[in-house]
């Protein structure tokens, strides 16, 4: 490398970022850092940013304002030098389904000028990390999701890259194919690769070392899925069964000290200010809900998450 | 520029072509059908025009001027009508497109060696029908009436004929003026055109609807590669397709390019470069294939009607001819007359092949400005 940033440990640093299309504002006056080595992630629903956010940072995308540095180069000026040194797969896996498995790697290997020496066993290593053995002469297009998936980040991965963007990585992929892509991703983190990886599936940011959620094109929080459990939630979160949840819903709305209350399968997560599991049960039983049932939980990164998100569309913090 | 990677999108782009049927039928298909549909429409309407005949005279001349019409193969006699009601009736019916009405004094009159007409009635509504039957007709009379003169001579006891004054007008080029000769040339550079701007198209455009045009875009490929892997298989393509055409232009109606094919191909690639250009423009602003498609129709219009293609560019109004000059398939037009028609090269057709480099350089120039402004 030609270039190394006065801070060679972070894998990026971006202050002030900004992208309007028009008189819409995308991606609002973001800053952050991603360190060497760290698997990041970007948790935001749909439309809030995510997508332009890592365009920028791969440089194909110009900032409307603000700066940044992606292994060193700035994302402005250098984003050839960005292209040659990052793996990214895109939001829909972008392989060539009249291609074959192994026609998509050499095509890829090509682009990113793998030496013809290293490209043999390069491609067999990527095949087996994939777990696609066997299926090398398989038309992309016919494998199923996870398969799809898999080929597409062994894709992305043919230069080894030492900063990998992954743009919702797993969407519309089974459970199962989500928990091996995650285990594979934690193996080139622990082979020191840098991850910055964009989802709004809540469980998947707890794979991260760090989450940093981002809502209308705000960074509302930024930090691990431990602290955010443990301090984000301003109250106490209580799980509350019923025969009737919708009623008991209505009931505690009205609460006293209530923050938020909302339903999760046929159980409710109320959080609240003041008062415990007691005084609950009471308003339950005051309104006729006789087999109403509250007990403390622990938060889920969802549970934070809508808290959060409530907060900054209405930042006065009304119950609701 | 990376030769790596323009070598791996141009091995890409031909393993995709070699499995997609919509460019294998644009390549292959499209000269086929074309030629097919095209030729053999104009063919048939020009040849063996269905004609009756209404003889009032009935004598041995007329049949004789009758017969001169089948022998010119322009026209069939399809039936020996008996009044000039039935004539008009088989027209109307469609059975005939001509009728030819021979007066009940046409034998003596020739006899007499006295002036002598008949009549043809051309159905107009098909003017490339009416055309061919005028303009032929007039050629069989001709020759009759030199026949005719030259018996009547000998009959007077003349003798040996000694000279007198023959009219024979000669076609250059075709002899015949058979349309086909007339229209495939053109039609192989149509074919050229539309399948080098829908591939091209197509090409990029395909990308873009797949979501892969994004993932080259986050690569190291630059955008000059990217269009130069995008064009340079296609040219092979379409130079194949060209020979193709060609083929079967020579096996279905026997046109033989007269000219040197060398001086042909030579002639063609600047036309397929700037063809190849306009698709690459047509990329840059076509969200999807049937917008591509769409747009390769619309510019595939004026080299139809402005070219010279279909209507000679000598009778159009002076505004559309100037039009004319500003689209390559004007020039192309005249490259694949020349050499296939008239068999001249490139001694005589240089300026079409300036004009049409020119042409190419700035559509090349404009759509890479331009396709490096999406990509970047
Ligand atoms: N090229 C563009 N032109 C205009 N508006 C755009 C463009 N790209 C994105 N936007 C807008 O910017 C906002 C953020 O889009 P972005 O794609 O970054 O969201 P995202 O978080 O990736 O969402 P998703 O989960 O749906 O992928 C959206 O409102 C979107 O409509
Ligand atoms: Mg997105």
């Amino acid at each position: 490398m030609t270039s190394v940033s006065a801070n060679g440990d972070l894998a990026i640093s971006v202050r002030g970022l900004t992208r309007r299309f028009g008189d819409r504002t995308a991606v609002s006056d973001v800053s952050f850092d991603v360190l060497r080595g760290e698997v990041f992630a970007f948790l935001g629903p749909n439309g809030s940013g995510k997508s332009t956010t890592i365009r920028m940072l791969c440089g194909i995308l110009e900032p409307s304002a603000g700066t940044g540095t992606v292994l060193g180069y700035d994302i402005a000026r250098q984003p050839e030098q960005i292209k040659q040194r990052i793996g990214y797969m895109s939001q829909r896996f972008s392989l060539y389904e009249d291609l074959t498995v192994r026609e998509n790697l050499e095509f890829y290997a090509g682009i990113y000028e793998v030496p013809r020496a290293d490209l043999a066993a390069r491609i067999d290593e990527l095949v087996a990390m994939a777990g696609l053995n066997g299926r090398e002469r398989q038309i992309a297009g016919q494998l199923s999701g996870g398969w799809k998936q898999r080929l597409a980040l062994g894709c992305a991965i043919v230069h080894r890259p030492p900063l990998l963007f992954l743009d919702e990585p797993t969407a519309g992929v089974d459970p199962v194919s989500r928990r091996d892509f995650w285990t594979m991703i934690h193996g080139l983190a622990a082979s020191g690769v840098t991850v910055f990886a964009t989802t709004h599936y809540l469980d998947e940011a707890e794979h991260a070392a760090r989450v940093a959620m981002i809502h209308d094109g705000v960074l509302t929080a930024l930090a691990t899925p431990a602290e955010f459990k443990s301090g984000f939630l301003r109250g106490h979160l209580f799980g509350v069964t019923s025969a009737a949840p919708l009623r008991a819903l209505d009931v505690l709305r009205g609460l006293p000290g209530l923050v938020d209350v909302s339903l999760y399968g046929d159980a409710l997560h109320v959080l609240v200010s003041s008062g415990g599991a007691a005084d609950i049960e009471a308003a339950l039983t005051v309104a006729g809900i006789e087999d109403g049932h509250a007990v403390p939980i622990a938060p889920s990164l969802e549970d934070v998450f809508i808290s959060l998100m409530r907060r900054h569309q209405d930042p006065a913090e009304q119950p609701r | 520029m990376s030769w790596a990677r323009l070598a791996a999108i141009i091995r890409k782009e031909l393993i995709q072509v070699r499995r997609d049927r919509l460019t294998l039928a644009l390549v292959v298909g499209i000269p086929v059908v074309e030629l097919l549909m095209f030729g053999y429409a104009l063919n048939a309407v020009t040849d063996h025009i269905a004609t009756v005949v209404y003889d009032e005279s009935g004598t041995a001349s007329s049949r004789e001027f009758a017969r001169a019409f089948e022998n010119s193969t322009y026209f069939s006699l399809v039936r020996w009508v008996s009044s000039r009601d039935e004539a008009m009736r088989a027209i109307d019916s469609g059975e005939a497109k001509v009728a030819l009405v021979i007066p009940p004094d046409f034998g003596d009159r020739t006899i007499a060696g006295r002036l002598t007409s008949a009549q043809l009635i051309v159905d107009g509504s098909d003017p490339s029908v009416a055309q061919t039957a005028l303009f032929s007709g007039g050629l069989v009379a001709q020759a009759q009436s030199g026949v005719v003169t030259l018996e009547t001579l000998a009959r007077a006891g003349a003798g040996a004929p000694r000279g007198g004054i023959e009219l024979r007008p000669v076609v250059l080029y075709n002899p015949r003026m058979v349309s086909v000769m007339f229209m495939v040339p053109g039609l192989i550079g149509i074919i050229l055109q539309m399948q080098a701007v829908l591939l091209t198209a197509l090409a990029v455009v395909r990308e873009r609807e797949r979501g892969t045009l994004e993932q080259l875009i986050v690569s190291p490929v630059r955008p000059a590669e990217l269009m130069l892997g995008k064009v340079l298989p296609n040219v092979v393509l379409c130079l194949v397709s060209t020979g193709l055409t060609l083929l079967v232009a020579r096996v279905l109606f026997g046109i033989v390019p007269r000219g040197s094919l060398l001086d042909l191909y030579v002639l063609t690639l600047p036309f397929l470069f700037g063809s190849l250009g306009i698709g690459l423009a047509i990329s840059v602003v076509a969200r999807n294939q049937a917008q591509a498609l769409q747009m390769t129709m619309f510019t595939l219009l004026p080299s139809i009607l402005l070219s010279g293609f279909l209507y000679a560019r000598e009778g159009m109004p002076a505004i559309f001819q100037a039009i004319g000059l500003f689209i390559p398939m004007t020039y192309y037009l005249q490259v694949l007359r020349g050499v296939i028609v008239k068999g001249v090269g490139l001694e005589v057709l240089w300026p079409q092949f300036a004009a049409l480099s020119l042409f190419a350089v700035l559509v090349m120039t404009v759509s890479l400005v331009r396709f490096r402004k999406t990509i970047e």
